[in-house]
């Protein structure tokens, strides 16, 4: 009896203690590798650069930038590669990004600037490329970078190498022909038309010949790598050969955390200096301790229909949907009223090619149950969203969704899935009714517009629609930019009035930054830029 | 004849000796008045709230306890003490039918075992010692990611896992009853096989199967809270104990009660079914 008593108490306490100590046990079952894919919760901004700037600002009044010190950044995914050619995933392109350089990278501006190449001109017909290589560019083996090796990494790329059958990023495969006039100029020429490309020629140059990238990559970017342990942390230090400006920080150890909870008691411990990814709720937790800077994800938030499963191949359907959920109270709910509405598969970090359709739907319950009933559910139906379970951010809309779709009679019920589940069988498989994630794009506005393409690998909601496939041909063709302009307008009214999907909206990104440090940038990509952090004096 | 009526006279004693030492069990006592308690909670949510569980409220987001809300709000401004009520109900259900599985099944193949030993005794109970050997949450785990996430799958695989440790304590019984002099006189009369192990062991052996039903149930609502609070099994916007809990763990600090209050309830639940367990068993 005494023994059993001692039992009891045990588990009494072992409760409490799990109470208590919630926070520091990982959710192991829900921790995931995040594979291929442009799919990311969170990324980076160009709303936020005004914050940014009014940041940097106030560190030059407060202290200068000093060279030296050690920072570690909480990041949320294992990376899928080390290879930068093979890494899929957003979480793995946005540490990497501080290793490797392509011909060109992109500025906090979302513009492209040269890196590898000093100079690039693109043929006015949009079929040449033209790119003259920066002298003095090292690898971090010492090796300088030659004109084989930009040839050899574009191949690769290309898919042209002798024991490759298909092209590692896509859109690589227009090229047709590599030239080399001299030993200091590469002419990539296309077989078809396409001004959109250079934005995937950020994409890393490689030694020729080198084995080891998957374990020991090296590149020419600004830090070199140090170590990488699964699951743990993936370290670098300054490469001190780097062409360009020199980074202030010695070392910088990406440490990976399964959850934001488990990052949260890590950041309250203080052994975080930069984690990039907060909820409303504890950044207000944490402003007393860090800096918060607020950005946004650039990223297409949506609820996506899967537009060939019932009952979503009913366009009344979806658009009844859209007509239902309020994305402001999704993001009063979830993010405290951060984040930027949208209304179509494009965010306003691209500028004159995004079209704000964010009134499109306005909420109308009455006219979501006429559309209801006209298709045939005047009594609403029962629909699945299917979540992957490491974002809570998505777990979190998916809630406030369900209680919106209650008023109109739809039933939805919530699965959670690991990411690689999701990655397979819904991204892949398309076996889904509806879906929670972000989307994001590179520096290319197609990137968002061309998957929906009828016959796209990646369309995976299905959407179908021949004005859509006729104008996005003509804009993908096309080298006057008005034409694209307007045509991207187009695309993104065509998936509005049809209701491709729900889109709710560009979320906000809120940043902890150790108040020590100075000279975080946002990017309108999805990256974490280390070379311009500093400890202030 | 003699003898069947003694087995039944043994079961008749103990109904009547058992209400007495219920009084004098103070042990008994405080676990069925919690236990009842929390029932009574629960099933009051069931008929009348003011509130419905999944009801948000963007303006009543993070309430401290007060009168409106007893239990405060959480982060989308829904009710906690709707949801640990409505959350209660889940976990106990869940409890309730993983333990049933795991006795229902436990019992046949402690039965069998027991009673009729030899080779099939030996396949079984290694086959069961097997399933006890791997630690019961990793094997709930493995039987989730073949199933996939859910509810009744969670029932499925928690009551699986719960089978052996009633197995075991069934054979037990049955092993000590059948060379019972009750039991040789029934198979001397002729009793099947099937009439000697449901009617004249079982009944006997019942005690010892209700304390490990208790603690089992207990066991039943851990691994739920368990599973729950990794994220499988209950899904959202359902709510249950340990859902709650992982879901919770993101504002500890800031918003304390969300945790404590789901924690707390399962603690007294835990708390009320083992002084329960205890009071049967102890004299």
């Amino acid at each position: 009896m005494r023994k059993q008593m001692k039992r009891i108490l045990t588990m009494a306490a072992a409760v409490a203690v799990m109470i208590v100590l919630g926070g520091c046990t990982g959710n192991t079952g829900e921790e995931t590798v995040q594979p291929e894919s442009n799919l990311t919760v969170e990324s980076n901004t160009t709303e936020g650069s005004t914050t940014t700037a009014e940041n940097t600002d106030k560190t030059i009044q407060e202290g200068e930038a000093v060279y030296g010190g050690s920072i570690v950044v909480g990041i949320q995914n294992d990376l899928d590669s080390l290879d930068p050619h093979l890494a899929g995933s957003a979480g793995t392109s946005e540490v990497l990004f501080n290793i490797f350089e392509g011909l060109v990278k992109p500025n906090s501006e979302g513009e492209l600037i040269p890196a590898v190449a000093s100079d690039y001109k693109i043929s006015e017909d949009g079929m040449c490329y033209t790119f003259t290589l920066r002298d003095q560019v090292k690898f971090h083996n010492g090796e300088p970078v030659t004109i084989e090796d930009v040839i050899y990494s574009v191949k690769r790329c290309a898919g042209m190498l002798e024991d490759q059958t298909e092209p590692l990023v896509s859109a690589y495969s227009v090229i047709a022909e590599i030239r080399t006039p001299d030993e200091k100029t590469i002419e990539l020429v296309l077989s078809e038309a396409d001004t959109e490309l250079i934005g995937y020629l950020t994409e890393a140059i490689l030694p020729e010949g080198y084995e080891n990238q998957a374990s020991a990559p090296i590149g020419c970017g600004p830090f070199r790598f140090v170590s990488y342990a699964p699951q743990q942390s993936f370290v670098m230090e300054r490469f001190e050969e780097y062409w360009g400006e020199r980074p202030y920080l010695d070392r910088v150890e990406f440490r990976i955390a399964a959850n934001t909870d488990s990052a949260m008691m890590e950041l309250k411990a203080g052994t975080i200096d930069i984690y990039p990814y907060l909820t409303s709720d504890q950044a207000n937790e944490l402003s007393g301790q860090y800096e918060i800077l607020i950005g946004t994800s650039n990223l297409v938030q949506a609820l996506f229909l899967n537009n060939a499963a019932e009952p979503f191949q009913d366009v009344r359907v979806r658009q009844a949907l859209c007509y239902a959920i309020d994305a402001q109270e999704i993001m009063d709910m979830v993010a405290d009223g951060y984040g930027t509405e949208i209304g179509s598969n494009m965010f306003p970090a691209f500028g004159k090619y995004y079209k704000d359709l964010s009134e499109y739907y306005s909420v109308d319950l009455n006219k979501a149950k006429e559309l209801l009933a006209q298709a045939g559910y005047p009594n609403g139906f029962e629909m699945t969203i299917t979540v992957p379970s490491n974002y809570q951010f998505h777990i979190d809309t998916a809630q406030v969704i369900v209680e919106q779709l209650k008023q109109i009679g739809v039933n939805a019920k919530i699965e959670l899935v690991e990411w690689a589940s999701w990655y397979s069988d819904v991204y892949r498989g398309r076996e889904f009714q509806s879906t929670i994630v972000g989307l994001d794009a590179d520096l290319a506005p197609k990137a968002l517009l061309k998957r929906y393409g009828s016959e796209v690998k990646n369309n995976f909601i299905g959407f179908s629609d021949s004005e859509y496939d006729t104008v996005l041909e003509e804009a993908l063709r096309t080298v006057d930019d008005q034409i694209k302009v307007n045509n991207y307008h187009r695309l993104q009214e065509i998936l509005t009035e049809q209701a491709a999907s729900v889109f709710i909206q560009d979320a906000a990104v809120l940043i902890a930054l150790n108040p020590e440090l100075g000279g975080y940038t946002f990017y309108p990509v999805y990256v974490q830029d280390m070379s311009q952090v500093y400890y202030r004096k | 004849m003699e003898t069947i009526e003694t087995a039944a006279e043994t079961r008749n004693i103990k109904k009547k000796t058992y209400p007495i030492k219920k009084v004098k069990n103070p042990t008994l006592t405080i676990g069925l008045i919690l236990v009842a308690f929390l029932l009574l909670m629960m099933l009051g949510g069931l008929l009348f709230s003011p509130y419905r569980a999944e009801q948000m409220n963007k303006k009543e987001k993070f309430l401290a306890p007060c009168f409106t809300h007893l239990m405060g709000t959480d982060n989308f401004g829904r009710d906690i003490f709707t949801r640990v009520q409505k959350g209660m109900g889940m976990t106990v259900l869940i409890a309730l039918s993983v333990t049933g599985i795991g006795a229902f099944l436990g019992t046949i193949l402690g039965a069998v075992t027991g009673y009729y030993g030899g080779w099939l005794d030996e396949i079984l109970m290694r086959l069961n010692d097997m399933l006890a050997a791997f630690p019961g949450i990793l094997l709930a785990l493995v039987f989730i990611s073949v199933l996939g996430n859910g509810k009744y799958n969670i029932i499925l695989a928690l009551g699986i896992i719960f089978i052996p440790s009633y197995a075991r304590i069934v054979r037990g019984e049955f092993l000590r009853l059948r060379e019972a002099d009750y039991v040789k006189s029934a198979k001397l009369m002729g009793a099947s096989d099937f009439r000697i192990m449901w009617v004249h062991i079982l009944p006997n052996g019942l005690p010892a199967l209700l304390s490990a039903l208790t603690v089992g149930f207990n066991n039943a609502v851990l691994a739920e809270a368990g599973m729950s609070y990794l994220g499988i099994g209950v899904q959202p916007p359902d709510a249950s104990l340990g859902r709650m809990l992982s879901e919770a763990q993101g504002y500890l600090f800031s918003a304390p009660w969300y945790a404590l209050c789901p924690g707390l309830v399962i603690i007294l639940l835990i708390l009320g079914f083992s002084f329960i367990s205890e009071g049967i068993t102890g004299r």
